[in-house]
């Protein structure tokens, strides 16, 4: 009896992945496929194909707060433009990235926006999507690569640029010793924000690598730690707004004046800005980092057109203070900023 | 297949089992269910997977995760586990990397030498669990931070960034991505990972099954002391299967760098659970002594077609982690009814 239960248990799951994937796959066809219970027939699937334009984003993102604005950038876009988006994350591991790409690719989207925070890594694979005929846009990272690498445009801020910005800022407030955060070790242009920082700040910068989004704990003693280790350290300067949270924590905890700055936002972000907790936020305004490429790609398919004229589409950097956050803060609750 | 019916016979062992029986006992065969079920599934409701090109690319997700399952199988059934295993194919990447990019050697030299410096670490892991007699899973999770720290400390120090770059352009280069990280049949491009996924697998299942090593394999995993009386070199066995898992992590991590000709700092961190979980999948307990080469495989395919399938399906990525779990499971489950229901027959 206990082998028919189990059974009953294997089957009923493969019922309910069916009807959960089907109903999570398009919204156009979930109704009579969950009724049914099982997969979607081969017609449901033939009829959205070829009346549809259909637009691959393959990005490192990690899920955090930050590719979530992006991700509904994408999705808003999508929308409007009436186009199917098949949205993926490598959570910046490069071989699954290439990897989706070639997925992609095989799956002969209309169009491909990839991130490239390391454009040796998925050349390969966005080189076949150009061979084959796909227009390419790279999004966030890739600013220097973009042309090279065949694609159209590039949607994003320059890292170095938006670091000298930060660093520039931090001088002006008269700030003598920075600590740069890092917490991703693999992404190059985090490494390059710190280095316009130093080149911006004038004065001393010191790099500090922590755990990284997916351990905020962690990531917070591991700040504290360093501010209480050295308190000549006058300024922090986050890459991340789920580790700017957790670097106001840890300049609290650990009884610092240091001022802190962040780059881009979250709710919490505007909110620690309104209420004086972090000095500014350099805003590279990644919803239209979503947004655009899509709308780019669907333009160029439906009407030809290229945008950018060969150089990169910049999306920022902006600043956001104290005078503007109570404009963004409502945005940032709708999860668009 | 319960209804076989077992003669009553003086000796339990000499009964006549029905072939059917015997071939659920086996244990890939869980794994190799799972796996079609996963296939159909993936195959039906998209459109892309079941194309050439679309096998491609889940043989290409399957074949580097398959190699080290294939190891970590052997490790496992040798009744112990490594946890440097994943941040291992990134290590050995780097080595070689900064082997070719910084210290001038050719491409040649260098993979050699990575090869020689994983069997070192393997050999240190085996001995340090042996010496120490603590649980593998403590030394190699040291094993793991040290390395991890080693990776990006190195890195930085070295090359001012977080990965290194450029080995297109190291002589040898063009030679060694053709044995290593070029593709077959043109349109489709199938990777030659696949290839050395299938000889590895292939290479060990005859020794499981074969040779007196494999048995020594078993024997060391079921019961080492009862080992040790018949004359097993239980430490012997172990410092090999370490080394082992040590050498396919330099292979699979020689194979990710000369395919993206670059190295990130922090390749393959995470992964070494991905490993532990093809094997399982493909039946190998977490107690050792028992479990097989194919089945990891098959658990590497489930895992594979997974990562690919949902790709290909367009469904909301926020989800895929539970996804992932629930095709894990499902596929856990059915290899446990199937082994229940065959253990069910023998009795």
């Amino acid at each position: 009896m206990r082998q028919l239960r189990y059974a009953l248990l294997a089957v009923l799951m493969v019922l309910g992945l069916a009807a959960f994937a089907a109903a999570c796959g398009g919204d156009d066809d979930g109704d009579d496929a969950s009724s049914e219970g099982a997969p979607t027939t081969k017609d449901d699937v033939d009829l959205t194909q070829g009346q549809d334009v259909t637009i691959a984003m393959v990005t490192h993102g990690d899920g955090g707060s930050f590719w979530a604005v992006a991700k509904k950038g994408a999705e808003d876009g999508a929308k409007q433009m009436g186009v199917t988006l098949k949205y993926s994350e490598s959570n910046n591991d490069p071989q699954k990235q290439a990897q989706m790409i070639d997925a992609a690719v095989t799956d002969k989207v209309d169009g491909l926006a990839v991130s490239a925070p390391n454009p040796d890594a998925i050349r390969d694979s966005v080189k076949k999507a150009v061979d084959a005929g796909i227009p390419v846009i790279t999004l966030n990272s890739g600013a220097e690569d973009f042309a090279d690498m065949g694609a159209m445009t590039h949607v994003g801020q320059t890292e170095t640029i938006a670091g000298e910005g930060a660093g520039a800022k931090f001088k002006e407030a008269g700030a003598k010793k920075l600590l740069c955060v890092i917490h991703e070790q693999s992404n190059i242009g985090l490494n390059q924000r710190c280095d316009g920082a130093k080149t911006g700040f004038g004065g001393e910068v010191e790099n500090l690598q922590v755990k990284g989004t997916d351990d905020i704990s962690t990531t917070l003693t591991e700040i504290q730690s360093k501010l209480q280790s050295d308190n000549s350290i006058d300024a922090v300067l986050a890459l991340n707004p789920d580790i700017a949270v957790a670097a106001r924590d840890a300049v609290k905890g650990a009884g610092s004046s240091a001022k802190l700055a962040t780059f881009d936002l979250s709710g919490d972000v505007v909110q620690a800005i309104q209420d004086g907790e972090i000095e500014f936020a350099v805003d590279q305004q990644q919803y239209l980092q979503g947004y655009l490429p899509v709308v780019f790609l669907t333009l160029n398919k439906t009407n030809a057109n290229t945008v950018g004229g060969g150089q990169p589409v910049l999306t920022g950097p902006g600043f956001v203070t104290k005078d503007n956050a109570e404009t963004v803060a409502q945005l940032a609750k709708d999860g668009t900023r | 297949m319960s209804t076989t019916a077992v003669q009553p016979v003086a000796d339990e062992r000499l009964a006549n089992i029905g072939l059917g029986a015997r071939l659920l006992r086996r244990p890939e065969v869980g794994s190799l269910l799972g796996a079609l079920v996963i296939c159909v599934f993936f195959w039906v409701t998209t459109d892309s997977f079941g194309t050439l090109s679309g096998i491609a690319n889940w043989t290409d997700v399957a074949s580097t995760l398959g190699i080290m399952s294939v190891a970590v199988a052997l490790l496992m059934i040798g009744g112990e586990f490594d946890l440097s295993a994943g941040v291992m194919t990134g290590t050995t990447g780097l080595l070689m990397g900064l082997l070719t990019t910084e210290w001038g050697l050719s491409m040649w030299p260098a993979i050699v030498l990575t090869f020689v410096f994983a069997a070192g670490i393997g050999f240190l892991n085996g001995i340090m669990v042996i010496k120490t007699k603590l649980p593998s899973f403590i030394v190699t999770l040291a094993t793991f931070f040290v390395l991890q720290g080693i990776n990006l400390g190195v890195t930085k120090a070295i090359t001012g960034t977080v990965r290194v770059a450029g080995l297109g352009d190291v002589p040898g280069y063009d030679s060694a991505s053709k044995l290593f990280s070029s593709t077959l049949w043109a349109p489709h491009n199938f990777r030659i990972s696949v290839i050395w996924w299938i000889a590895i697998a292939a290479l060990a299942t005859w020794v499981l099954s074969r040779t007196r090593p494999g048995n020594w394999i078993f024997a060391v995993g079921g019961d080492p002391n009862a080992a040790r009386n018949v004359g097993v070199p239980v430490a012997r066995v172990k410092i090999a299967l370490f080394m082992t898992t040590s050498i396919c992590a330099a292979l699979v991590g020689i194979i990710v760098a000369l395919r993206l000709s670059s190295v990130q700092a922090g390749q393959g961190v995470g992964e070494e659970f991905t490993y532990i979980i093809a094997a399982v999948v493909g039946g190998c307990l977490l107690t050792g002594g028992y479990g097989s080469a194919i089945g990891a495989s098959f658990g590497a395919l489930i895992v594979g077609m997974a990562f690919i399938g949902i790709s290909f399906s367009g469904w909301n990525t926020d989800w895929r982690f539970l996804f992932l779990g629930v095709i894990l499971l499902l596929a856990v489950l059915v290899n446990n009814l199937v082994r229940h229901r065959a253990e069910g027959a023998r009795r």
